[in-house]
């Protein structure tokens, strides 16, 4: 019989998110944003962390955030409670480190096999270019969801910390992007 | 608590926050990963400050700049990582000789040479002991958090001012790229120790002069006191000797002003070591692996505890020994092939087990990998 592993549980203190995609599409710039609006919504502790590095531009490319009421020891993800796969690589990089019933969101307009039924699918990509005129928002478009399915962060405070960083003359394709993510996202909230 | 401004900020710009409170006016450095963040920051803020940002062709003359400067009465930083900080180890000795207040970063990275440049790694905490040649006594600390990526930093500057030598703060990659939101201190929040000017007349001036604690005031360049600068071994006025009785001096001062006061210098987490039986050591990053490992345990039942150095050097040696006594097993974590596990060996009682995790490869120590080695010393 072991003496501790088979009794230790992960810690629920946690709420841990990973944004994984290729290098390029905005996985860090989601995650810092992602983590000013969870600042400005309240007093929680948050960690941001990264792959960094040649191995981060192409391939899979990962930012990872872990929320608590507490003070956050460990700061990498342990076991993920909201994985966001933007391509069909990181979901299958990735999709190990979800917990049982963790919440998967994915872009069904790259993402095709699906290792599970359990997720919330919506085709972020395609959105952004048909109904924004640039994929480069398809990231910013998945925070709204990822707002809407959570709830960790206002939607006001998501749209204020995504214009804080981002160029000048792009304020509203990235508010629309957000209100579409966010809205498609309500639909299918279970 | 006052509404203070939040912040979420990386662990290098945390560091170049904790320096300019501290009054840093000088920052001369090579960029160099992970690092570079460091000096970013620096060139973007010390303008505005009325300060100082100078890059240098290379880690050498950085140090060189930045000794210059505290001469003149400048608080000075500099950053670096891997290759950078060995190139600094031939002026952090003048430093030491000259007893010259500077602060380094090193943000360190997976060695040698330029080894795994966007790696995590914390093979350099021998270094930050023995870097350069010659007999010393050095001081360097580690945070674990954004927030004592700020705090530490101030710290440093504190240490280096008020004992007159160079401080390496140690980082490493993950603590120095890793976000967190951290409220940033006002004025007042956190002492600022500037060094002690001299008070006598300019003709009765030693530069090195023995004092009770070893630490000799310190004018600044054009203030009217002339002394000389030398990394010769040299006498209270500056000069160089070869006398034995004032070589025997001038060691025992650089030794003895650090060693003799070590409780103050020294800075740990102790946590929960009462009762247990098995008790973790580590510092850095590895420190929080190791205190969610341990409140992982505890949950679980098992009795853990966890001593986190916040202080490397100088070593206390006796605080190991008092935190030690009620455990029978002890296990050093650290991102090398075992540097401090040997100090604790030193002091450790021989009837407890001394065990290791260590990783060297890049990746940093997780909570599940200490657990694993609690099920086999438990």
């Amino acid at each position: 019989m072991s003496k501790i592993l088979d009794k230790i549980e992960i810690p629920t203190d946690r709420f841990e998110i990973r944004l994984s995609g290729s290098g390029g599409q905005g996985m860090i710039f989601g995650s810092v944003v992602l983590c000013e609006a969870i600042g400005q919504s309240g007093d929680k502790s948050v960690v941001q962390s990264q792959s960094y590095g040649p191995e981060a531009r192409g391939g899979a490319s990962k930012a990872d955030v872990v929320i608590s009421d507490d003070e956050i020891y460990y700061p990498k993800a342990m076991k993920l409670d909201l994985l966001l796969a933007m391509t069909q690589e990181s979901l299958d990089k990735y999709y190990g480190d979800l917990k049982d019933h963790g919440t998967l969101i994915v872009d069904t307009s790259l993402i095709t096999e699906l290792p599970t039924e359990d997720y919330y699918g919506l085709e972020f990509t395609r959105l952004a270019r048909n109904e924004v005129g640039s994929i480069v928002v398809a990231t910013v478009m998945a925070l709204g969801a990822i707002c809407a399915l959570t709830g960790l962060f206002s939607k006001e405070a998501l749209t204020e910390a995504v214009l804080a960083r981002a160029p000048r003359g792009t304020e509203d394709r990235n508010k629309k992007a957000i209100d579409i993510g966010y809205d498609e996202a309500m639909k299918i909230k279970k | 608590m006052a509404n203070k401004q939040k912040k979420l900020l990386q662990g290098n710009g945390a560091c170049v926050e904790g320096a300019i409170y501290a009054g840093m006016t000088v920052y001369a450095g090579y960029p160099i990963t992970p690092s570079t963040e460091i000096a970013e920051g620096c060139a973007r803020e010390l303008p505005k400050l009325g300060g100082r940002f100078i890059q240098m062709e290379d880690e050498i003359a950085s140090i060189a700049a930045i000794i210059g400067a505290s001469v003149t009465g400048r608080k000075v930083l500099t950053g670096t990582s891997g290759p950078g900080y060995s190139l600094m180890s031939e002026l952090f000795g003048y430093a030491y000789m000259t007893e010259t207040p500077i602060v380094v970063v090193n943000v360190q990275r997976g060695g040698p040479s330029t080894g795994l440049p966007t790696k995590v790694g914390q093979a350099d905490t021998m270094q930050a002991r023995w870097g350069t040649h010659g007999d010393y006594n050095a001081i360097a600390i580690a945070p674990s958090t954004v927030g004592e990526c700020l705090t530490e930093t101030i710290r440093a500057f504190n240490l280096a001012e008020r004992f007159r030598t160079p401080v390496t703060v140690l980082l490493d990659e993950v603590m120095g790229h890793m976000r967190e939101i951290i409220e940033l201190p006002e004025k007042g929040d956190h002492e600022v120790f500037d060094r002690v000017k001299p008070t006598v007349p300019p003709e009765e001036f030693e530069a090195f002069a023995m004092t009770d604690n070893l630490v000799s005031p310190m004018p600044s360049y054009g203030e009217g006191y002339r002394y000389n600068v030398t990394g010769l071994t040299h006498d209270v006025k500056g000069f160089s000797t070869n006398r034995t009785d004032e070589t025997i001096q001038k060691l025992d001062k650089l030794f003895n002003k650090i060693e003799h006061f070590t409780d103050e210098i020294f800075k740990s987490r102790v946590e929960l070591v009462e009762d247990a039986d098995v008790v973790f050591i580590s510092y850095g990053t590895v420190s929080r692996a190791a205190l969610q490992a341990m409140q992982i345990a505890r949950k679980a039942g098992a009795k853990v505890g966890s001593i986190q150095l916040y202080t490397i050097w100088p070593f206390d040696y006796e605080m190991i020994k008092r935190a030690t006594k009620n455990c029978h097993t002890v296990v050093v974590a650290e991102m090398n092939m075992g540097q401090i596990c040997h100090e604790i060996q030193k002091v450790l009682d021989p009837s407890k087990k001394l065990e290791t995790v260590q990783r060297y490869d890049g990746e940093i120590i997780t909570p599940m990998e200490l657990l694993e080695k609690l099920e086999e010393v438990l």
